[in-house]
């Protein structure tokens, strides 16, 4: 087995990337009145459906070109004119976010050509077109939604007079954890504006009518005042800045650009409470306070259960960044960090933020898939995984709990009601974290023991 | 309500308003929000049951990432089907041409899989970078001795549709290999099972019972193996005719194997299903064990059933599958159960399906090809359904306006084949359209005309 296990495979096996329009087509849908149109083959928008409604147990609309052979040769100008006509006719949007896919880049598609020349035709009152390019040959879900990002805020951002508001780019999150967010702006008195917020479209109540699917999310207005916001907040610091949507507004707009990892547990949380403290001129308000106060000592309470737990952690690199980082503060050691994407700065950043002694004994794999995963991680003998559904084989095989967090989760309900932001957030997830190694302790106890 | 977009009026029929006219098999409608996928979907779910092969998906890393361990296809043995690989091409793959990745990838993982055949399929870009996969795998067939099958199944070349004959086409690169010196005259292939949730396992087993032999299952449960040997069946028994009628007539013309078509869905299809095989053969005993099978598990699960319909009875329901064949069982067993079909479509249908499915209807069906979701979102208001039955993209249609859904579709894990499996759809139907939840949702105030 040892020897297999040392085998190089040039093939991906049991992927970790989704593919990028993926992330696109998630930043389009937590737009106000838009939809997510990919310009491709009719099997890209239904799988990437297909593979939201599974997650968020909510509909997923996109819209697609739906190539043929003759699109092929002859270029998709003609289905992305009926296309767009459809959508028009059907949905009534005021903006359709298209994103290309791996076929339209290969023949050469010029989507930006064909989106001026679109919007020409459309009328004054008709939707914005904004597009994005996302191959799946290049890079990941991840990457797909920090660009699709960058493409509205570039599309849309207008000067004016500089505003008290501030923009926050909060990357791939739960809908609780938008709406979290949502929480914390308000009672700092800040006018946020949140891009994309898809909390309501991926986790909404039971609908009068079935349109209500694209009206919710950030509203275009909102989208146009961002280049005269007093700040840019953007969560994730070990992405691509060249697709950074806050980063293009400071060389646009001179907008101040706080680039802050997700804030999960109280060092990281510490850091962004400090930042809207500063940007709100506010104290922050007591019920974070209290919120804070609670988690260090539900940290106290159960320091010994998870102090030298050796935990696997997978999933997009900004986010398994920042669990190191929360991990670390209460005694567990992440002792394998695997990326689903590649930044190449995944190392650099735990050395920096744990210190290079502790990073040192981290493994830190970048664009890895499930299989590679998994034979490290047997190796390593850790107590616990923390990642999506996906890493459920691994959970089993080893005979591990694995805490779900990140996307996809379709083997449980409620992935979009998982929060790990903000002290409150990170108080669920430190709960989960626990119970998950203090039931595996019992079930696997000859005892049986009834308190723990 | 949202209106029928114009283009799509033809491929929308009611029962009994004028004479049957309607428009199906056609390219999706660009922007319609189509619920079909492509033609490597086509391909992927027909060769995936496939257990002991491995499965290599040529291209980008989406087609792979969405498809992993998709199916509830079981196997009885290998569970390499489970596993998804893919050759992950990047950008300078593109540039440069994917072939050596391919080969490089194929020798590795049969190196360490060992499989019994590989297929590799092609995604969309696969055709347009100009790799000649063909000859990657004869190459590798040459040096390893396997079998590697190119399946075409390119996304934009088609439907869903062209991608099961292009699946039919790689299977028969493998019938007619095997030996089949040992096969009973009383021998057939089961075509269009994929045995999901254990289902061809039952349906194999009705025919050990009518002392038939079951020479290959294809795909579900499925060997290289055992489909290398197909052409030693004396008849070949297929369902999901969309899926598998290729590779069925192929056969006929090849090897003389003459072919049924059958459902195993409902009591009536079910027991249809077996007399027929029995008639096939001629064969007084098979069709008394037949009879005395039928008897026995209809006497089973029917008391169960009838306590149901005594629930369920007068509600309505809408029927949305991916072929169309399913559907007839489904307007079937709904029936038995007292449950009305207000309207019925599906992906894929041919002309020939929905002039039967129209003569099969109550009047006032509505008949619908390729829907997209804002019309399965105004039939199932409009008729004011209790039930939908559909797939996983379906179910938030239902479930958002407050309507009961049962998955009939590939991903589901139960099993809904045969007789017992009735069993198990009456209870899902029951579970549906019982839960109290529905009382807590105002279907009848949810405002349709207010867009």
């Amino acid at each position: 087995m040892s020897s297999q296990m040392s085998t190089i495979f040039t093939a991906t096996r049991n992927p970790c990337r989704m593919c990028t329009p993926l992330g696109a087509v998630m930043v389009f849908s937590g737009i106000a009145d838009a939809v997510p149109f990919l310009h491709g083959s009719q099997g890209c928008s239904t799988y990437i459906r297909r593979y939201l409604i599974g997650h968020f147990r909510e509909p997923v609309d996109i819209a697609c070109s739906n190539f043929s052979e003759s699109s092929v040769i002859f270029g998709g100008w003609q289905n992305l004119q009926a296309g767009i006509q459809t959508i028009i006719e059907q949905y009534h949007p005021q903006l359709i976010g298209i994103a290309t896919t791996c076929l339209a880049e290969t023949i050469g598609e010029d989507l930006p050509q064909m989106i001026r020349r679109l919007q020409n035709e459309l009328p004054e009152s008709g939707p914005i077109l904004v597009s994005v390019s996302t191959p799946s040959y290049q890079g990941s879900h991840t990457d797909g939604f920090r660009r699709a990002v960058k493409a509205v805020v570039e599309k849309l951002a207008q000067d004016g007079p500089a505003g008290r508001h501030i923009n926050v780019f909060s990357g791939m999150i739960s809908p609780e954890d938008i709406r979290h967010l949502k929480d914390i702006f308000m009672d700092f008195g800040l006018d946020a504006m949140i891009l994309p917020d898809y909390s309501d479209a991926f986790d909404s109540g039971i609908w009068s009518r079935y349109e209500k699917n694209i009206e919710s999310g950030t509203a275009i207005e909102s989208i146009r005042r961002c280049g005269q916001a007093q700040a840019s907040i953007e969560f994730g610091s070990v992405g691509d800045a060249s697709a950074s949507a806050g980063d293009a507004l400071l060389r646009r707009f001179g907008t101040p650009l706080y680039e802050l990892a997700f804030p999960i547990g109280v060092r990281l949380n510490d850091i962004f409470f400090e930042r809207l403290r500063m940007l709100s001129g506010c104290e922050v308000p007591s019920r974070y306070v209290g919120q804070r106060s609670r988690l260090i000592d539900s940290y106290v309470d159960a320091h010994k259960y998870v102090f030298g737990k050796k935990t696997v952690l997978y999933g997009p690199a900004d986010w398994v960044a920042a669990l190191a980082v929360f991990l670390d503060e209460i005694g567990m050691i992440p002792v394998l960090c695997a990326a689903a994407d590649c930044t190449g700065k995944l190392k650099e950043y735990l050395a920096e933020h744990l210190g290079p002694d502790k990073a040192e004994r981290i493994a830190v794999i970048e664009d890895t898939d499930f299989a590679s995963i998994e034979e490290k991680a047997a190796a390593l003998r850790p107590d616990i995984l923390i990642g999506d559904s996906n890493g459920y084989k691994i959970s089993r095989n080893l005979r591990v709990p694995l805490v779900r967090l990140g996307l996809p989760i379709h083997d449980r309900i409620g992935a979009s009601r998982i929060t790990a932001l903000g002290y409150r957030g990170t108080q669920q997830l430190f709960d989960r974290i626990v119970n998950a190694l203090l039931e595996t302790q019992q079930d696997n106890s000859p005892v049986g023991y009834t308190r723990l | 309500m949202s209106e029928i977009l114009e283009k799509r009026k033809k491929q929308i029929r009611r029962k009994g308003a004028g004479p049957y006219e309607m428009t199906c098999e056609k390219h999706s409608l660009a922007g319609a929000v189509s619920q079909r996928a492509c033609v490597f979907c086509g391909s992927r779910v027909v060769l995936y049951p496939i257990a002991d092969a491995l499965h290599l998906i040529h291209g980008p890393v989406g087609c792979a990432a969405y498809t992993w361990d998709i199916r509830g296809a079981l196997s009885s043995g290998p569970q390499l089907h489970r596993r998804s690989f893919t050759t992950d091409l990047r950008e300078q793959d593109v540039i440069h041409g994917g072939e050596k990745k391919l080969y490089q990838c194929l020798k590795e993982l049969i190196a360490y899989y060992r499989p019994k055949a590989v297929f590799v399929y092609s995604t969309c870009i696969v055709g347009v970078i100009g790799d000649d996969v063909e000859a990657v795998c004869r190459q590798v067939s040459r040096e390893t001795g396997l079998t590697v099958i190119s399946v075409a199944s390119e996304g934009f070349k088609g439907t869903k549709k062209d991608g099961y004959r292009a699946a039919c086409r790689a299977l028969s690169e493998l019938v007619g290999t095997g030996d089949i010196s040992s096969i009973s005259p009383f021998s057939l292939n089961i075509l269009g099972d994929f045995n999901i949730a254990g289902e061809t396992w039952a349906i194999r087993e009705y025919y050990r019972r009518m002392g038939i032999e079951v020479v290959s299952t294809i795909t579900g449960d499925g060997r290289v193996e055992d489909i290398r040997r197909a052409h030693g069946a004396r008849l070949n028994v297929v369902q999901c005719s969309g899926s598998m009628v290729h590779l069925a007539r192929e056969m006929k013309e090849k090897y003389g194997i003459p072919y049924i078509h059958v459902s195993y869905f409902g009591l009536q299809d079910m027991s249809k299903a077996l007399y027929d095989v029995a008639e096939f053969f001629q064969d007084a005993a098979a069709m008394q064990k037949a009879r005395r099978l039928v008897r026995e598990e209809i006497d089973r699960v029917l008391p169960e059933l009838m306590r149901i319909r005594t629930d369920v009875q007068g509600k309505k329901a809408g029927i949305y599958t991916g072929g169309a064949f399913k559907a007839f069982s489904l307007v079937a067993s709904l029936r038995m159960l007292g449950i009305r079909t207000a309207f019925v479509g599906s992906q894929t249908g041919s002309p020939d399906d929905y002039k039967r499915l129209e003569e099969f209807c109550d009047p006032g069906t509505i008949i619908v090809d390729d829907a997209n979701t804002m019309e399965l979102v105004r039939f199932s208001q409009e008729t004011e359904i209790d039930l939908l039955i559909g797939g996983v993209k379906e179910r938030p249609v239902a479930y958002k306006l407050g309507i009961g859904f049962c998955d009939h579709n590939h991903e589901r894990k139960i099993s809904l084949a045969g007789f017992e499996g009735m069993l198990h759809f009456a209870q899902e139907v029951h579970a549906s359209v019982m839960s109290p939840v529905w009382k807590l949702i105002d279907r009848k105030n949810i405002n349709v005309g207010n867009a």
